[in-house]
């Protein structure tokens, strides 16, 4: 039978498609031209004026501090929560499991109103505290269901080995499970700190109005129009997002084939 | 003996579930529960809100201003997800049919724009439509065009973008059925006699039907949501549900109406999900992740 030409066409212009966005702002981000309709020269320059920025700066610390508590409250609760839950067998397991996943699965702005409405009504004041609490819910099932993913491929007489042997509970979980679910919790935090450093939509709902985010700015931004210095600074954070998910991604397959080889061992 | 050995550290081990249940029932349930009873109470003359029992934020809804909202928005939901299928399904299909190694690589390049924020893809799509921008540029080099199309703020941009960002789900459902699909059976249908056609309708397309209805759900129910692409593309032009929501909670401070409204879209958000799940028979999502 002949092959066809026509899939690999089509796969290739609709990935050209999706990509050609992306690729203008970067362009668009080295060009001298401060309308950036037409093309006068390469230029730096952008880059160099967000750095001086310092509405920005702000910005970009208030995302990493946002970013990385989240994903630490996400990692703790959701590595213990997916630890625990293994030794629970009752009906409010699954309701809780299937609770904990509503925050990435309803839309989002229903999910920021819901916090902000919230908020109000305990009289918590809207700020980086409640940027923070918002930020972890939608983290932890990132967590959750990679720790879990990761636990139920374990090889549980790994653990009762271990035990047999005379080591305690927290020597156990030090030396045998910790080191198993590493990778899935790494590679679920790097995936929740790049999800906390994207969101807008959530952020918008549950800020106060002196704590402004990174991509709260640029959406402010946005509905003004084009700027080179949006072009460079989405650059920048298209490049962030995209090396986090790459070892995040590297992490997982990591485990995986580690996984894989530990079982061959045995 | 092996029992008694476990029992002491598997008693004590479910405590370590105890915050995950603590933070969800106070950070998830209740505000969600509180969402549910702020739609039931009536608005504050000024500010805030009275608890005052009731159901005249959900008659509001039936007016026909915003009636016509839940219309656009699932006209518009509609037509994405036609674009989507068009435009997802094929590629799903084509792709599960690549040599194993190229399958890797296609599966990363259709995955990365799926973590990348929605909000920097949709600003490339500014570059491109806006008013003398590229997209305009190109057409009139061609001499397909005279005049600029100012494609920005348009309804076709707002469709544009929301296809943009709900393909991957497409792609990504039809992929994972066709690629275990037994392509045996289309070579025995072939085989058979059946034209390729035939053999396509009765053989592939059945076989890759839950995975085109899981790109179905999980196009159509995000693309009423979906509210700032309709803002950032649309201008204030296009009034999806999402942006109306936003409009009654930020600026005209009517919480409960605004309640009321997340209460429908929550309640067909759900019908869609639980569609899904009966359909395609997966409970979690770890699938996707």
């Amino acid at each position: 039978m002949k092959k066809s030409k026509i899939p690999s066409i089509y796969i290739t212009i609709l990935l050209i498609l999706m990509y050609l966005p992306m690729v203008f702002i970067m362009v668009y981000s080295l060009n001298e031209n401060k309308l950036s309709t037409s093309w006068t020269g390469f230029s730096l320059k952008w880059y160099k004026m967000l750095w001086e920025d310092e509405n920005l700066l702000e910005g970009l610390k208030n995302s990493l501090i946002l970013g990385g508590l989240s994903c630490l409250g996400a990692a703790v609760i959701g590595t213990a929560g997916a630890l625990g839950m293994q030794k629970i067998q009752n009906r409010s397991k699954r309701v809780v499991e299937y609770l904990s996943t509503l925050p990435i699965m309803v839309p989002e702005i229903i999910l920021g109103m819901v916090f902000m409405t919230f908020f109000s009504l305990i009289g918590l004041k809207l700020g980086m505290l409640t940027l923070v609490i918002a930020h972890t819910a939608f983290c932890v099932p990132y967590l959750f269901l990679q720790v879990k993913a990761r636990l139920v491929g374990m090889d549980p007489s790994l653990e009762e080995a271990a035990r047999d042997l005379g080591a305690g509970p927290f020597r156990v979980f030090w030396d045998i499970t910790l080191p198993l679910i590493a990778p899935a919790i790494c590679s679920g935090a790097i995936l929740a700190f790049a999800m906390s450093l994207d969101d807008v939509v959530i952020s918008i709902f549950v800020t106060g109005a002196v704590t402004n985010t990174l991509p709260m700015i640029i959406y402010t931004q946005m509905k003004l129009g084009v700027t080179p210095e949006i072009n460079a600074l989405c650059t920048v954070m298209l490049g962030v997002t995209l090396l986090l998910v790459l070892i995040s991604n590297w992490v997982g397959n990591l485990s995986g084939r580690d996984g894989r080889r530990r079982s061959q061992k045995k | 003996m092996k029992r008694a050995k476990r029992g002491a550290f598997r008693e004590k081990r479910w405590i370590l579930a105890l915050p995950m249940y603590g933070f969800t029932i106070v950070f998830v349930a209740c505000p969600l529960i509180y969402l549910f009873v702020l739609s039931f109470q009536t608005r504050a003359d000024i500010w805030g809100v009275i608890p005052e029992a009731t159901l005249e934020n959900y008659r509001d809804i039936l007016e026909p201003v915003y009636i016509k909202t839940f219309v656009t928005s699932i006209q518009m939901a509609l037509l994405v997800t036609g674009c989507v299928i068009l435009a997802g399904y094929p590629f799903g299909y084509f792709m599960a049919k690549l040599p194993p190694r190229w399958k890797k690589n296609v599966m990363m390049l259709v995955m990365i724009p799926f973590w990348i924020s929605a909000l920097i893809r949709m600003y490339g799509w500014i570059i491109i439509f806006r008013a003398n921008g590229i997209l305009d540029r190109v057409l009139m080099a061609l001499h397909l065009i005279d005049k600029p199309l100012k494609l920005l703020y348009t309804y076709p941009a707002v469709v544009v973008g929301m296809v943009y960002v709900l393909l991957p789900f497409m792609i990504y459902s039809v992929y994972s059925s066709a690629e275990k699909m037994d392509w045996t059976l289309v070579e025995a249908a072939r085989d058979l006699g059946a034209s390729k056609v035939q053999a396509f309708w009765t053989v592939t397309f059945r076989l890759t039907l839950p995975g085109l209805l899981s790109g179905i759900i999980l196009t159509f129910i995000p693309s009423m949501g979906l509210f700032f692409v309709a803002d950032i593309l649309g201008g204030n032009k296009i009034l999806l549900i999402g942006n109306l929501i936003q409009e009654q909670l930020m600026k005209s401070r009517n919480w409960p109406f605004a309640a009321a409204l997340s209460v429908v879209l929550l309640i067909l958000t759900s019908a869609f999900l639980w569609l899904y799940q009966t359909v395609t028979r997966v409970r979690d999502l770890e699938g996707l992740l």
